[in-house]
């Protein structure tokens, strides 16, 4: 006779994510990244209030993931779009969800702006340092020396400069309340990239000013190697040049935690 | 309570009777000839505890405007010509998506930086895209202030009424010149309303609502431009509007919008008191065109002038709503007179060239 066995259930797709396969490639990090936000939005019970900006880029389908009201921006243009919601809704929580040739190249007036402005939102800032959706194009995130097909003898510093460190940019805008990197490449990592995310949605709720969480996230495919070696590469090439840290955390923030 | 008429410039009496028809939110950036349309709501919106924000750019305040227009406010921007040209790609994502939107261009001259004297270059910009893909706006046409008042006012019904994108078109004459006109009366505000059933306000007690513009799948993307053509058929059949002058037993029809539709009925009135039988014809909605009442008028009239402060561009329209619907199917000559660069034409000037018409100085 077989014993009775005690189950206990300690992991579950989260409620503000719709039961379905994603388009993201294998090992791609956007999967977890949209974990964490679904998450969040249950623990904090917010997903009736909450709507999303999807972006131009590999997320552009991120609505039909998330089982919140949704919209799609267009390319770059997700903070301005998100401070329209806002403006009007102050009630709702909004939240952008934007690569980094959206966020940091052809929307950094947008970005840049609406920090400025202490726009109450929240972005997730997917970091892989290329352009996926388009297959692989250098990035304004791109690391010196990386290999892209727009960039095929790497990176060249002299002629397209160094890469552009958003969160630390970012955090010196007079409104920005809560703006830091968190990295996807580890399981201790993603632990805190989800407190993180828990605590920009906060600092929203607190209506405290504008907030950031930007992820270092991998792009296997466009990268041209493994999963498992794509975390390693962030490990190993992307934080050292983008160091995991709090960049702003305005005064208050940390209490609500 | 009786109306008054009050002495109001363009610019700020669009701004007021948008707000009495009930604008929730407000976005743009400084641009002359209308920035005092900005300014107005700068005052005005804070006031009655509704939205003004000035943007970074027009790319910003335009997909603001997207924004808010998702969640089913009542919402507007305005800016002028070059302006209006960053704004395009927004526009078409607005349209794209089926959201309310009304927009006012108080149209400069150009191309290029150009100037800020009164101008209608924009009519292709507005009227036959700009923006990117098979689209049609609604693009009414003020040739007065009271008609701007009155358009603008409308806007937002129409904007509504077919999920679209109004644009109150003018030129910057007609933004910044002073004349009477009566205010309607303010609108119930919805601040805190019913919202339609697709607008974007959090998903309780419902399923999500989802509003984008992709389509990645040829058909469908097809299906979507069926339904937004057959749309454009509905509003082509419902929403012409234009003014006729004299043109009963009109023998030359003058057609020009706004403010040349000005200049131009002082010409034909001119040309009456000299014996000439001559008509105007001034569309309000640019799109759609009155192209029906132009093909009637082909029927009996013996030739058309066309006015307008660009090189010629509404008279392409006019030459094809007038191609053969003469009498036996001939088509009537159209002549075009225009000044360009913001120069504004002087009656006298289209008064010449109704007489070249009218005395067979000019032909085909």
């Amino acid at each position: 006779m077989i014993a009775e066995l005690e189950e206990e259930l300690v992991y579950a797709r989260p409620h503000a994510l719709f039961d379905g396969a994603t388009h993201y490639c294998p090992g791609c990090t956007h999967g977890v990244a949209h974990r964490l936000v679904a998450e969040v939005i249950d623990e904090l019970g917010i997903a009736e209030m909450t709507i999303g900006v999807a972006p131009v880029g590999c997320a552009v389908f991120a609505y039909n993931y998330f089982n919140v009201d949704f919209a799609q921006a267009a390319h770059g243009r997700a903070p301005a779009m998100a401070t329209g919601i806002k403006r009007v809704r102050p009630d709702n929580v909004v939240f952008t969800y934007q690569g980094d040739g959206d966020l940091a190249s052809i929307g950094i007036a947008e970005i840049t702006h609406a920090a400025a402005r202490g726009e109450n939102i929240t972005v997730i800032f997917i970091n892989n340092a290329i352009y996926g959706m388009t297959g692989g194009q250098m990035a304004p995130t791109s690391l010196p020396g990386q290999k892209t097909t727009s960039s095929p003898c790497g990176r060249d510093v002299e002629t397209m400069g160094m890469p552009l460190k958003m969160a630390e940019m970012l955090a010196g805008m007079p409104g920005a309340a809560y703006v830091v990197r968190r990295s996807l490449h580890s399981v201790k990592e993603i632990n805190k990239a989800k407190k993180a995310i828990r605590l920009a949605f906060q600092t929203q709720m607190a209506g405290m000013g504008f907030t950031m969480v930007e992820l270092l996230s991998s792009c296997p495919t466009n990268w041209g190697i493994s999963a498992i070696d794509s975390l390693k590469w962030i490990e190993e090439h992307m934080i050292p040049y983008y160091p995991i840290g709090d960049y702003k955390v305005a005064e208050g923030v940390g209490s609500l935690n | 309570m009786p109306m008054t008429k009050e002495l109001l410039k363009g610019n700020e009496a669009i701004a007021e009777a948008a707000i009495r028809a009930g604008v929730e939110a407000y976005f743009g950036y400084p641009i002359t000839p209308q920035t005092e349309l900005l300014e107005y709501m700068a005052r005005r919106m804070p006031e009655l505890n509704r939205v003004f924000l000035q943007a970074e750019s027009e790319v910003a305040a335009i997909n603001m405007v997207y924004g808010a227009a998702c969640t089913g406010v009542r919402v507007m921007s305005s800016s002028s010509s070059p302006g209006v040209s960053l704004m395009m790609e927004g526009i078409s994502y607005i349209v794209g998506s089926e959201v309310p939107a009304v927009l006012v261009d108080v149209m400069r001259g150009g191309p290029g930086l150009g100037n800020i004297a009164p101008s209608q270059a924009d009519y292709f910009q507005i009227v036959k895209g700009g923006g990117h893909g098979d689209y049609r706006l609604i693009v009414l046409a003020p040739a007065t202030v009271q008609e701007a008042i009155d358009l603008t006012y409308r806007a937002f019904d129409l904007a509504e009424k077919y999920r679209t994108v109004v644009v109150v078109l003018l030129d910057g004459n007609i933004g910044q010149l002073m004349e009477p006109a009566e205010l309607p009366p303010m609108r119930t505000f919805n601040g805190n309303g019913h919202r339609a059933p697709w607008a974007l306000t959090g998903a309780k007690g419902r399923p999500h609502n989802v509003i984008t513009s992709i389509y990645l799948v040829p058909e469908v993307e097809e299906q979507f431009n069926r339904k937004l053509q057959a749309k454009y058929r509905t509003i082509a059949e419902n929403e012409v509007r234009f003014v006729e002058y004299e043109t009963r037993d009109a023998e030359y029809v003058v057609v020009a919008f706004g403010t040349s539709g000005r200049v131009a009925q002082t010409a034909v009135k001119h040309a009456r008191a000299e014996g000439l039988k001559v008509g105007l014809l001034r569309p309000v909605s640019l799109w759609p065109f009155s192209e029906k009442r132009l093909a009637e008028l082909a029927e009996t009239a013996r030739g058309f002038l066309v006015v307008e402060m660009n090189a010629g561009q509404m008279v392409e329209d006019v030459r094809l709503a007038v191609s053969g619907k003469g009498r036996g199917g001939v088509t009537p000559p159209v002549q075009f007179y225009g000044r360009m660069g913001g120069v504004v034409p002087f009656p006298d000037e289209v008064f010449e060239e109704i007489q070249k018409m009218a005395t067979n100085e000019v032909t085909a």
